[in-house]
C-alpha cells in the first residue's frame, strides 16, 4: 500500500508539464487587480484544485486558462509553447448552463454539433457519455425536468463528450446539497481515473478539494495570488472509506490551516470590516 | 391528513382550497359570458324601451339577421381584409426578424438604424398614407405597406431584445467550442429569442388587422377598395346601421381569432421549456 502510494506520487511529480503560468496578472478595465504575479505549473494528469475565499481570482485564473480572457501581464505556456487547441478543453460552469429548449441528448451533442458532426454520427459517443454519468434513460428529458444534480451531470457529459485533455471546472457543485455533491465527487473521480485527463477544479470547499485532488493550490485575495500549495498524498481510488478516515481528517485540517492563513494575510494588510 | 378506508380525507383547509380553485376555473368562463349575455339583453331592451329607430341603433337580433342575409357581401369583404392582414403579418415577421438579426450582428448597426424603425413606428399611419398614395400605384401594395409599417415594429423590437438576452455562460460555451457566428445565431440566439419573438407576434397579429382596416379606410376614401372597412364606410353613408354593426362584429371576431391562434402556436412551441408556458404545481 505504502509503496504504491509513493510510486503514484512520484509519477505525478514526474509527469510532463501541460501548462505553466508565469508571472500571470489580470487587471480589469475598472482598475481592480484580479490576479497578481501567479506562477503555477499544471502537469499532465493532475487533479488540481484552486482553493480560496471569494475574490481571490480563482475563477479569473480558470477563465484565463480557458482562453475566455487574456492576461494583462505574464504568459500562459502550453507544453512549452503555443496555445492549446480549444478542442482540448472542456469547461463546466458554476450553473449547469444547458440549452433549456434542447433535450439532454441534444445538449450533450452540442459541442460535437458545433464541430459539424451529425446527430447520427455523434450518437454512440453521446450514449456512452450519458451512461458514464448515469443518465441513461433521460436522453429525451429537457433540463427543467431534471434535478440540480442531474443537470450538473449533463453539463459534465457535455464537457467530456469531446474527450478533452483538460477539464476546467468552476465551483461546479457549489449549489448542490451535500449528498448529491458527494455522489458527484465520487463519479467525477471515477471518470478521471479511467480517462486520466487533467482537471483544474475551482472550489471554496476545503473538504471537496482535499477529497478530489492530488494538489491543492491555496489562493489569497486582494490582490488575487497563489498563497501556498499542498500535495495530497493519498492514493486513489478514494471512496467513502477515505472520506471517513483519520488521514482525510488530518489533511483537511492541514488545508484548512493554510486557508485560514491565506485569509488572514489579506485581512492583516487591508483592514477588513469597517 | 388521515386515511380512512383507503380514501384520502382532506382537512378542511385543503378542501376549501380545492373548492375555491374549482370555482375559479368555472368562473373564468361563466362570468364573462354572463356579463356578455346581460349586456346584449340590455342593449335589446334599451332599443325597445326607447323606441330607437333601426338606422341609429339596431337591435342585436337585427344585426344577426343582417349578418346572415348579407353574408355573401360581408364575407367576401372579410376575405379581402384577411388577405391583406395575413400577407402583412407574414411580411412583418420576415422583415422584423430579418432586421433584428441584422441588428444583432453588431451594436453599431443597431445604433445606426434602430431610430429609423422608431420614427416609422411613432408616425401615425394615417398621416403617412397620402405619401404612399402618391408613390405607390398598386392598391394591394399600398394596403400591404401600411399594415406592414404598423405590424413590424413589435416583432423587430421584441426579437432584438431576445437576441441580445442570451445567458453569458452559454455564450462563453459556444466561444469555447469554436462556434462560428452563424452557429451561434442558429443554435443559441434564435432559439433564445423565440419566447420574445412570439410575444411580439401576438401583438403584431392584432396590429396587422388594425393596419389593414385603417389602410382600407384611408384608401377607401379614394374609392377603390372592397375590404370590410369600405363596406363599413359605405354602410355609414347609407345609414345602414345593422350592416355596420355586422361588419364591426366580424372584425372583432377576426381579431380575437387571430389572437387565440397565435397564443396557441406560442403555447405549443414553448410548452416544454419556457417558464411562461409551464403550469404551476400547487
Amino acid at each position: 500500500m505504502m509503496r504504491e502510494q509513493v510510486a503514484q506520487t512520484l509519477a505525478s511529480n514526474m509527469a510532463p508539464t501541460l501548462l505553466a503560468l508565469r508571472g500571470v496578472g489580470k487587471v480589469f478595465s475598472n482598475g481592480v487587480t484580479a490576479l497578481s504575479d501567479v506562477d503555477l505549473t499544471i502537469r499532465e494528469g493532475d487533479f488540481l484544485s484552486l482553493l480560496g475565499p471569494s475574490g481571490c481570482g480563482k475563477s479569473t485564473a480558470l477563465r484565463l486558462i480557458a482562453g475566455l480572457s487574456t492576461p494583462t501581464s505574464g504568459v500562459l505556456d502550453w507544453r512549452g509553447g503555443g496555445s492549446l487547441d480549444r478542442a482540448n478543453i472542456g469547461f463546466v460552469f458554476q450553473e449547469p448552463t444547458l440549452l433549456p429548449w434542447a433535450s439532454v441528448f441534444d445538449n450533450v451533442w452540442l459541442p460535437l454539433r458545433l464541430k459539424g458532426i451529425s446527430r447520427a454520427k455523434a450518437a454512440p459517443a453521446i450514449t456512452e457519455m450519458l451512461a458514464r454519468v448515469h443518465l441513461t434513460g433521460f436522453e429525451d428529458a429537457v433540463p427543467r425536468e431534471l434535478s440540480g444534480g442531474m443537470k450538473m451531470r449533463v453539463s459534465i457529459a457535455r464537457a467530456m463528450v469531446t474527450k478533452p485533455r483538460v477539464l476546467l471546472m468552476d465551483e461546479p457543485f457549489a449549489a448542490l446539497d451535500e449528498i448529491t455533491r458527494f455522489k458527484l465527487n465520487n463519479d467525477l473521480l471515477e471518470l478521471w481515473q479511467d480517462e486520466r485527463f487533467t482537471v483544474v477544479f475551482v472550489t471554496h470547499s476545503v473538504f471537496e478539494s482535499v477529497f478530489l485532488s492530488n494538489r491543492v493550490v491555496v489562493m489569497a485575495a486582494r490582490p488575487g495570488r497563489v498563497f501556498d500549495e499542498l500535495a495530497i498524498e493519498a492514493s486513489y481510488p478514494r471512496d467513502e472509506a477515505f472520506r471517513t478516515s483519520p488521514d482525510y481528517a488530518a489533511l483537511c485540517r492541514q488545508a484548512s490551516d493554510v486557508l485560514v492563513n491565506a485569509i488572514n494575510s489579506t485581512a492583516g494588510s487591508h483592514h477588513d470590516g469597517h | 391528513m388521515t386515511v380512512i378506508d383507503g380514501t384520502l380525507k382532506l382537512d378542511p383547509e385543503e378542501a376549501r382550497r380545492v373548492r375555491q380553485e374549482r370555482l375559479e376555473r368555472i368562473g373564468r368562463w361563466v362570468l364573462p359570458l354572463a356579463i356578455m349575455v346581460l349586456a346584449i339583453w340590455l342593449w335589446d331592451r334599451i332599443c325597445v324601451w326607447n323606441e330607437i329607430p333601426q338606422y341609429i341603433l339596431p337591435r342585436p337580433g337585427v344585426v344577426l339577421t343582417t349578418l346572415y342575409n348579407d353574408a355573401g357581401l360581408l364575407f367576401s369583404a372579410l376575405l379581402v381584409t384577411l388577405r391583406i392582414t395575413f400577407l402583412s403579418l407574414l411580411l412583418a415577421v420576415v422583415g422584423g426578424v430579418g432586421l433584428a438579426v441584422l441588428f444583432a450582428q453588431s451594436k453599431w448597426v443597431e445604433m445606426s438604424f434602430f431610430p429609423f424603425a422608431i420614427v416609422l413606428q411613432v408616425t401615425p399611419i394615417v398621416a403617412i398614407f397620402p405619401l404612399i398614395n402618391i408613390y405607390v400605384d398598386n392598391q394591394t401594395t399600398k394596403l400591404l405597406l401600411c399594415a406592414w409599417i404598423v405590424a413590424f415594429f413589435p416583432i423587430l423590437s421584441n426579437t432584438t431584445l431576445g437576441l441580445n438576452s442570451v445567458d453569458r455562460n452559454l455564450r462563453d460555451l459556444f466561444k469555447l467550442n469554436g462556434a462560428t457566428r452563424w452557429q451561434q445565431l442558429r443554435y443559441l440566439r434564435l432559439p433564445a429569442a423565440m419566447p420574445y419573438f412570439l410575444g411580439g407576434l401576438k401583438i403584431a397579429g392584432g396590429l396587422s388587422l388594425i393596419g389593414a382596416v385603417v389602410a382600407e379606410f384611408v384608401a377607401g376614401a379614394t374609392g377603390q377598395s372592397s375590404g370590410l372597412a369600405s363596406r363599413i364606410i359605405e354602410a355609414g353613408y347609407r345609414l345602414n346601421a345593422p350592416r355596420l354593426f355586422a361588419a364591426l362584429f366580424l372584425i372583432s371576431l377576426t381579431g380575437i381569432l387571430i389572437f387565440l391562434v397565435l397564443s396557441l402556436i406560442s403555447h405549443l412551441i414553448l410548452r416544454r421549456w419556457h417558464e411562461s408556458a409551464l403550469k404551476q404545481e400547487r
